[in-house]
C-alpha cells in the first residue's frame, strides 16, 4: 500500500509519474503471484523469496545479536565489582566465548550479509538475486548452526576456549569433552553460510544489474557488498581449514597443532588470524555503504568523490589481508617482520582517511535534513575515529607489548566493530525499515534510542582505555580489591546497562511501529537509488518493469528513454542477465521455483554436521540424506524444461 | 575471597614505568597519544562546523545535482591536502615505533641476571640460571631483581600458552609450548611490582599474578643467597612433627622441599615458601590463615586448581603450619 507523503510531491515528480503509466493492473497481479511463495506451513518452509529470506535472516541475527547483548550484560555485572561472584570461573569462561562467538560469527557477518539479499537486487534493478535457492538454503544452515551452538551452552557444553580458540589450550588435552567440538562445528556452519551468500551476492551484482547501470553507476552499498563477498571468499577458507584441522586433532588425532609430534600452535594463530583480521573489515565495509547511502539522501546531494570511494574500498580490501601479524606482536616472530606488518597496519588508514573525508566534505556541501539514520551515521564520526586512532596505537609493536590483551584492546574493539558497524547499522535499519515494512520508524523514540546508545556507549567503553593502560588483562572472571579498578569497572557496567535500554527502546519501535506506525511513501526521505522507486514494501517481484539506468542517482537525474526494458515474462521467474562491466542486455534466464528441499538439504547437512561432532563415522553415513536431498534439489522438471524450449524466441 | 593486603602495595600499571623498557614505550606512548589526540579534534572539528554551517533540508528538498556535471576542484584539493598530512602523520608514527623497537632492542646485557620462567595452569616457576650451576636455584610466582641490573627471562611453557606482563617493567611476552622467547627488562626504582597472565589460558587464567620485587643489588644478592641453601632443619618439635606429616601425606608427590626428600616438580617449590609475600600466584597473603584455607580447600579459593583437598587432622594442619613457616 502507498500513500504518498506530503512532500514527496516534488516538482519532477515521483519516478512512477515519470516511470509511465506502469503496468495493467491484471498484469501486475500475476507477476506477483509469478513471484510469490506458496501459502501454508509447507509453502513457509518452501519460501526461497530473496526479500522472505533476508527478513527472516536479518530477525534471526538479531536474535542473535540480543543472546549476544544479554551475555555482555552477564559478564559486566559480573565484573562491576572486585571479587564478583556472579558467574563461576567456568561459567565466565563459557559466557565470554559465546559473546565474542555470536557477534562475531551469528550477528556481525551475517546480519550485513542479511540485509544485502534484502537491498543489493532493489538497488541494481533486479527481480531475484541469483541463486535463490541457495540463498534460501544458506540461510537454514546459519540458522541451524546458530540454534546448535546455543544449544550446547544451554546444555552447559558450551564452548569456552574463547572466540579465538587457541591451540593447544582448544586442543583434545587440554579441553576434553565437545564443548570445542560445538564452536568448531559452529565455525563450520556459518562460513558455509556465509562462503554461497557471498556467491550469491557477486554473481547478483556482477550479473543481474539492471541494463544501463555500469560498474561506474553502481549504488557506493553495492560496491562494499562486491568488494566484501570476495574478500570473504579468500578470509573464510583460512578459519575454516583452521578449525577444520582442530576437529580432526580432536576426533581423529592428527596432529597438526600439537608441538610434541611436529605440529606448531603458532599454525592456527595465523591461520586464525588471516582469516580474523578480514573478519574485520568484512564487518566494517557494508556499514561503509550504508554510511554513503545514507549521507548522500540526508545531505541531498551525491557524496564526494565516488572513484576515490570505490578506489577506498579496494585499497582497503586488499590491504586488510596484510594486517593479520599484530595481533600476534607478542609471540617470538623476528621483530623486523613485525614491523611491515605494523607499517600495513599504518597504512590501512588511509584509505579509510579518504572516506571520512569525503563524507565531511558531502555534510560541508550538502543540506542536511537530520534525521535518526544521519544521527546514527554522524556518531560514526566521533566513536570510529576514536577507535581507528587507537587502532593506530595497537599497531605499533612497542606500544602492542603493553596494550596487547588488556582492556585497552576490549574498548578499542568496541569502538571499531559498534562505531564502524553497529551504529550504521541501526541507522540503516531506520533508513530501510519503511522500505522493509511500508512504515515508519519513530522519530521520537528513534532519537532517544540514539542518545542512550551513545551516551551508553561511551560510558561503558570509554573507561576500558584507562583500565587497560592501568594493567586490567581481558578474558579474567574477577580481580582483587586493591587493584583498584573497582570503580571504573562499576561506571562501565552503568553504560552497558544503558545500551541495554536503549536497545530495548529500539525493539519497542521496531514492534509499535510495523503495525501502527506512518504510513511510508515509496520514497519516504528523497532517495535518489532505485530501490525508492518500487512501493513500500516492495512488490513479490520487486519491479513491475525492470528500468533502464543512466545515471548514479537514477531517481534524482533527469529522466531519459528508454525508461525500463519491455517483453520480460510476467508469467515465469525470469530476470535478465546483463554483462559484467557495461551491463549490456545478455539474455534472459529462469529461476527455480520455490522449493522445500533447500531447507530439507539443510536438515541434512546439519545432522551430518553434528554427527561428526560424536563419531567420524557420520561424515560417511550422513552424506546419503545429503545427497538424496540436493540430487531432488536439483532434479529438472520436464513440464517447465518444455516451457522455456516453447518461448524461446525463434530468430 | 580476600584479598591481597599488601604493603607497599605492588604496581601494576604501565603509565608508571619503573624501568628503562617500559619507559621507552611510555614515551613512545604520549607522543602517540598527543599526535591521535590532535587528529581526533581536528576531523571532529571539521565534521561539527560542517554540521553548524551546513543549511538545513527536508526529505522533499530539491537534490543538488552540480557536482555531477562539474568537478569540484576546491573540495578536491582539501580532501587531497588531508590525505597528504594524514599519511604524513601515519609515517611520523612508524618512525617512532621503529625507533622504539630499535631502543628495546638495545639494552644493556652486561651482568645480566638470567631467569628460566615456565608457565604453568595456574602458577609461575621460576629457575634462576648461574655458570655454575651449583649456584642455581628454584623458586615460584615471585621473583626478585637487582635494581639497575639488566635481567633476561627466557619464557617457556609446557602446557598452554600463556603471556608474561610486568606493565611497570616491561611489555609483555608470549610463553608458547614447543618455542622459547625471551624478554629483557631492567627494573630502575626499587618496588614491588606485579605481573599477571595476558594470555587466556583456561579456567584460572584470572588467578595467575606473579610478584617483581626489584631491590638494591646487595639486598638480592643477599635474597639469592638464601635461596641457594636448602630448607632450614626445624627447630621445634611442632615444626618436625609438621615435616613429618608433609613428608607422609600427598604434598610430596607435587611439591619440593630441597634439603629433604621431596623433589616432586608438579608443584610450586616450597624450600623457602615463608619468604615469599603471597600463595596461590600472587593472589592471597602468606599468612597463617589463608595458608590454613589454601592446604585444606583450595578450591574455595581458586577453583579448578590442580591442588587437591587435604582433610587433615587440626593437629597434624596446626604442625603442617608451624613447618611452612620455618622455610625462610
Amino acid at each position: 500500500m502507498t500513500v504518498p507523503a506530503p512532500d514527496q510531491d516534488r516538482a519532477q515528480g515521483t519516478w512512477l509519474d515519470r516511470n509511465g503509466p506502469g503496468l495493467p493492473p491484471g498484469a501486475a497481479h500475476t507477476l506477483e503471484q509469478t513471484w510469490s511463495d506458496p501459502p501454508g506451513i509447507i509453502g513457509w518452509f518452501s519460501a526461497i523469496n530473496h526479500k522472505t529470506i533476508s527478513k527472516r535472516f536479518m530477525v534471526t541475527t538479531f536474535i542473535f545479536f540480543l543472546l549476544g547483548g544479554l551475555l555482555a550484560i552477564a559478564m559486566r555485572l559480573q565484573l562491576a565489582q572486585p571479587n564478583g561472584r556472579l558467574l563461576s570461573p567456568d561459567l565466565y569462561n563459557q559466557v565470554f566465548t559465546m559473546h565474542g562467538s555470536t557477534m562475531m560469527f551469528l550477528f556481525a557477518v551475517p546480519v550485513m550479509q542479511a540485509v544485502a539479499t534484502y537491498l543489493v537486487p532493489l538497488m541494481v534493478g533486479a527481480r531475484s538475486v541469483a541463486f535463490p535457492r541457495m540463498n534460501a538454503y544458506a540461510y537454514w544452515i546459519f540458522t541451524f548452526g546458530g540454534i546448535m551452538l546455543y544449544g550446547a551452552f544451554f546444555l552447559d557444553i558450551g564452548p569456552d576456549a574463547g572466540w579465538f580458540a587457541y591451540v593447544p589450550l582448544s586442543g583434545p588435552q587440554y579441553s576434553p569433552g565437545k564443548r570445542v567440538d560445538f564452536w568448531a562445528q559452529m565455525i563450520t556452519f556459518t562460513e558455509l553460510s556465509a562462503l554461497m551468500e557471498a556467491i550469491v551476492l557477486i554473481t547478483t551484482i556482477l550479473k543481474m544489474r539492471a541494463p544501463g547501470m555500469t560498474l561506474n553507476r553502481m549504488p557506493l552499498f553495492v560496491w562494499t557488498m562486491l568488494v566484501t563477498s570476495f574478500m570473504i571468499l579468500f578470509a573464510m577458507p583460512a578459519v575454516m581449514l583452521a578449525s577444520t584441522a582442530l576437529i580432526t586433532d580432536r576426533l581423529v588425532g592428527t596432529h597438526f597443532y600439537n608441538p610434541g609430534e611436529g605440529g606448531d600452535a603458532l599454525l592456527w594463530q595465523h591461520l586464525f588470524w588471516f582469516f580474523g583480521h578480514p573478519e574485520v573489515y568484512l564487518i566494517f565495509i557494508p556499514p561503509l555503504g550504508f554510511m554513503s547511502s545514507i549521507i548522500a539522501t540526508f545531505s541531498r546531494r551525491p557524496v564526494v568523490g565516488y572513484p576515490a570511494m570505490v578506489l577506498a574500498l579496494i585499497g582497503t580490501a586488499f590491504l586488510a589481508f596484510g594486517l593479520w601479524v599484530h595481533h600476534m606482536f607478542a609471540t617470538n616472530l623476528p621483530e623486523l617482520g613485525k614491523t611491515f606488518f605494523t607499517a600495513a597496519s599504518l597504512m590501512i588508514a588511509i584509505p579509510t582517511a579518504v572516506q571520512i573525508f569525503c563524507w565531511i566534505a558531502t555534510l560541508w556541501t550538502g543540506r542536511l535534513n537530520l534525521k535518526t539514520p544521519l544521527l546514527f551515521v554522524l556518531a560514526f564520526f566521533v566513536i570510529l575515529l576514536a577507535g581507528g586512532l587507537t587502532g593506530l596505537m595497537l599497531a605499533s609493536v612497542s606500544l602492542d607489548y603493553q596494550l596487547h590483551d588488556t582492556f585497552f584492546v576490549v574498548a578499542h574493539l568496541h569502538y571499531v566493530l559498534l562505531g564502524g558497524a553497529v551504529f550504521p547499522l541501526f541507522g540503516a535499519f531506520y533508513y530501510w525499515f519503511p522500505k522493509f515494512t511500508g512504515r515508519m520508524l519513530s522519530e521520537r523514540l528513534g532519537r532517544w534510542n540514539f542518545w542512550l546508545f551513545f551516551i551508553g556507549f561511551n560510558v561503558a567503553f570509554f573507561p576500558m582505555h584507562v583500565l587497560g593502560l592501568q594493567g586490567m588483562t581481558r578474558r579474567i572472571y574477577t580481580y582483587p580489591e586493591e587493584m583498584g579498578w573497582g570503580n571504573l569497572n562499576l561506571l562501565a557496567t552503568v553504560g552497558a546497562l544503558t545500551i541495554a535500554v536503549s536497545v530495548l527502546l529500539f525493539i519497542i519501535n521496531v514492534l509499535h511501529s510495523r503495525r501502527h506506525g506512518e504510513l511510508a511513501s515509496s520514497n519516504p526521505w528523497g532517495g535518489g537509488t532505485l530501490e525508492w522507486s518500487v512501493a513500500s514494501p516492495p512488490p513479490m517481484g520487486n519491479f513491475p518493469l525492470v528500468p533502464m539506468v543512466h545515471g548514479r542517482y537514477p531517481l534524482w537525474q533527469a529522466p531519459a528513454e528508454p525508461l525500463h526494458v519491455t517483453g520480460l515474462s510476467n508469467e515465469h521467474r525470469e530476470v535478465l542477465i546483463t554483462s559484467v562491466a557495461d551491463a549490456r542486455l545478455d539474455h534472459r534466464m529462469w529461476l527455480p521455483s520455490s522449493s522445500p528441499w533447500p531447507f530439507l538439504s539443510a536438515v541434512a547437512t546439519t545432522i551430518l554436521f553434528i554427527g561428526s561432532i560424536f563419531t567420524p563415522w557420520a561424515v560417511v553415513w550422513a552424506a546419503v540424506p545429503v545427497a538424496i536431498a540436493t540430487t531432488v534439489w536439483f532434479w529438472p522438471k520436464r513440464d517447465v524444461v518444455r516451457q522455456r524450449v516453447r518461448t524461446e524466441l525463434k530468430p | 575471597m580476600n584479598a591481597v593486603f599488601l604493603d607497599p602495595r605492588p604496581l601494576q600499571d604501565a603509565l608508571r614505568p619503573a624501568g628503562v623498557q617500559a619507559a621507552h614505550i611510555g614515551s613512545l606512548w604520549n607522543l602517540t597519544l598527543g599526535l591521535c589526540a590532535v587528529v581526533f579534534v581536528l576531523v571532529l572539528g571539521a565534521c561539527l562546523v560542517a554540521l553548524w554551517r551546513a543549511p538545513r533540508a527536508g526529505a522533499g528538498t530539491e537534490p543538488d545535482l552540480s557536482s555531477l556535471s562539474r568537478p569540484e576542484r576546491r573540495t578536491w584539493r582539501v580532501i587531497g591536502w588531508s590525505t597528504g598530512l594524514a599519511a604524513a602523520g601515519l609515517l611520523a608514527l612508524l618512525a617512532a615505533d621503529v625507533w622504539t623497537s630499535r631502543a628495546l632492542a638495545r639494552l644493556p646485557l652486561r651482568d645480566a641476571v638470567n631467569i628460566e620462567l615456565v608457565g604453568h595452569m595456574w602458577w609461575w616457576e621460576a629457575r634462576y640460571r648461574d655458570a655454575d650451576p651449583s649456584r642455581e636455584f628454584s623458586t615460584a610466582n615471585e621473583l626478585h631483581i637487582p635494581v639497575g641490573r639488566p635481567v633476561v627471562v627466557t619464557l617457556r611453557s609446557n602446557d598452554v600458552i600463556h603471556s608474561l606482563w610486568i606493565p611497570n617493567l616491561q611489555g609483555k611476552k608470549d610463553l608458547i609450548p614447543g618455542r622459547t622467547a625471551t624478554l629483557r627488562l631492567r627494573a630502575d626504582r626499587a618496588g614491588s611490582y606485579r605481573g599477571q597472565c595476558a594470555e587466556f589460558c583456561g579456567l584460572e587464567h584470572a588467578m595467575m599474578a606473579l610478584l617483581v620485587e626489584a631491590e638494591p643489588n646487595d639486598r638480592y644478592e643477599a635474597w639469592a643467597e638464601r635461596q641457594r641453601q636448602p630448607a632450614a632443619e626445624p627447630v621445634d618439635a611442632v615444626a618436625r612433627r609438621g615435616r613429618e606429616v608433609f613428608l607422609g601425606k600427598s604434598c610430596v608427590m607435587c611439591h619440593t622441599i630441597s634439603g629433604t626428600t621431596a623433589n616432586a616438580r608438579f608443584g610450586p617449590d616450597l624450600t623457602h615458601l615463608a619468604g615469599r609475600r603471597t600463595i596461590a600466584s600472587g593472589m592471597f597473603p602468606n599468612n597463617r590463615g589463608h595458608l590454613a584455607g589454601w592446604i585444606a580447600d583450595p578450591q574455595s579459593l581458586k577453583p579448578g586448581v590442580n591442588m587437591p583437598a587435604n582433610n587433615l587432622p587440626p593437629d597434624e594442619l596446626q604442625a603442617l603450619l608451624a613447618y611452612l613457616e620455618t622455610l625462610k
